[in-house]
């Protein structure tokens, strides 16, 4: 860290942050916006039908990087708030409360394509499969959080509340998934499983892989856009803010 | 030191509050009744057959344990909290940890074990045998102290919130799952004819894990709502 030329702890201040995200998010968005229409585009006329399923097969294309990003932002949720927590970091706060509601959508996505996808495959909409159940549990994780943090009005006190909940809820994720799936295999629901499919097609797998990384930095711009917003409510009484009038016109026109 | 010891401290807390408990007691009735209202519901509900009953018998109970301390959860620091007692209780030399420990203690003691002392009477009536009862008598004593420790986490964030009792439902019964799953399988298995003992040592390792970090849990969370 002390060879790098960058300080990083200068971005740790919002009015430093503030314009550096500004200055990325185009190019995350461009990024996000070309990556998608390529998966998009191998995932539905490159790729072949799949010899079992035909074409149902291609929600998966979204579904599995949604379920990824569900579960990885719950983590990176929980990692941000705890870090505002401990060293009373404020970017880092606003960072965890603009990752919830993305992370939400993406768990909620994998919920619905899910669903639309076991129609077909298992000809039921839902399973008490142990991955759905412990993704529905993921979710109510999820609305938990922001729900506490829009019920507290000192921003403080929401940051924090919200750390001690995040930790809590990461520390209860993998003694939640294992009591699921061993429920499941008691209870014998769901007959199909998802485990044995068969190996996928290179060109399957690199739609795929497009895909997840178009969620990816999806999730960056998505996010950042998010943090300049917070940020500008947060600190719209800060001298940086006031004295730069140009910053707020900039963020009337957008 | 000055002060009390930390176990005479201890003590006093319990104490306070049982005794506060029993100068409210129509509370710590409601949420008994709560609970058996709600158990006597489902067969109304579903329907008088024995075997459907006997079935659905373990998710019922556990599920209204889970409501029932619900509704308990806003006292364990709410009166504390209005009247300044729990600042005060803060400001002591002793570690918090321990205070909320003895609280949460008090609130299991008066809440939930009177759940647990009337739950064998209400598997009767979904036609338990006397085997399955002594299962789901063991299974909420070692299952019901972890609903009151994860609870008391939930009731310590939302501490003074406009919605706080809507709020606290929402952050904790996604965290009750584990409970309710080793909780009623312990029970079901009984019912079914397997064995009963993995899913009570698993409530037993639930609770000590909970007994080691709820509380300090809480004591952080306390400690951001009281500021």
């Amino acid at each position: 860290m002390s060879k790098s030329k960058i300080n990083w702890y200068k971005y740790a201040a919002p009015a430093n942050f503030y314009p550096l995200a500004g200055k990325v998010l185009p190019w995350f968005t461009g990024l996000a916006i070309i990556l998608f229409a390529a998966g998009l585009y191998i995932g539905f006329f490159v790729a072949p039908p799949d010899f079992q399923q035909g074409n149902s097969y291609r929600i998966i294309y979204i579904h599995v990087p949604a379920a990824w990003m569900g579960m990885l932002l719950y983590v990176l949720l929980a990692i941000y708030s705890g870090l505002g927590w401990a060293f009373n970091a404020r970017l880092a706060s606003m960072m965890a409360s603009a990752i919830a509601p993305t992370g939400a959508i993406f768990t909620f996505l994998a919920l619905v394509t899910g669903a639309l996808w076991g129609r077909p495959a298992w000809g039921v909409y839902w399973v008490w499969d142990a991955r759905m159940t412990s993704t529905l549990i993921l979710m109510f994780l999820y609305i938990g959080f922001i729900s506490l943090q829009s019920s507290i009005d000192d921003t403080r006190r929401a940051d924090r509340a919200g750390a001690v909940l995040a930790i809590v809820g990461v520390i209860n994720v993998p003694i939640i998934y294992f009591s699921v799936q061993w429920w499941n295999t008691l209870h014998q629901g769901a007959t199909i499983r998802l485990g044995s499919r068969p190996s996928m097609a290179p060109i399957m797998l690199a739609a795929m892989l497009i895909m997840t990384a178009a969620c990816w930095v999806y999730s960056i711009a998505v996010v950042l856009a998010r943090l300049r917003t917070i940020i500008l409510e947060r600190e719209s009484e800060a001298p940086w803010l006031a004295e730069a009038p140009a910053l707020q016109n900039n963020y009337a026109v957008e | 030191m000055n002060g009390p010891s930390i176990l005479s401290m201890f003590r006093w807390v319990v104490w306070r509050d049982l005794l506060l408990a029993w100068r409210r007691r129509s509370d710590v009735l409601a949420t008994l009744f709560f609970f058996i209202i709600i158990v006597s519901l489902f067969p109304l509900g579903i329907g008088p057959e024995q075997e459907l009953l006997r079935t659905i018998a373990p998710g019922v109970v556990w599920v209204a344990a889970l409501l029932a301390s619900m509704l308990a959860l806003g006292r364990t620091f709410g009166n504390d909290y209005q009247d300044g007692t729990l600042e005060q209780l803060m400001l002591t030399p002793q570690p918090l940890y321990l205070i909320v420990l003895a609280k949460v203690l008090a609130q299991w003691l008066v809440s939930e074990v009177p759940l647990v002392l009337v739950a064998p009477v209400l598997g009767l009536q979904f036609g338990l045998s006397q085997n399955t009862l002594a299962v789901m008598t063991v299974s909420l004593l070692l299952g019901t102290p972890v609903l009151s420790l994860i609870g008391s986490i939930g009731a310590a964030l939302t501490l003074g919130l406009r919605s706080a009792n809507v709020l606290v439902a929402l952050l904790v019964l996604p965290l009750y799952i584990p409970v309710l799953i080793f909780g009623a399988g312990a029970i079901e298995a009984t019912v079914s004819g397997g064995e009963a003992q993995p899913f009570l040592l698993l409530l037993g390792a639930t609770l000590v894990l909970a007994l080691m970090f709820a509380p300090w849990a809480t004591a952080a969370a306390l400690r951001i709502s009281v500021e």
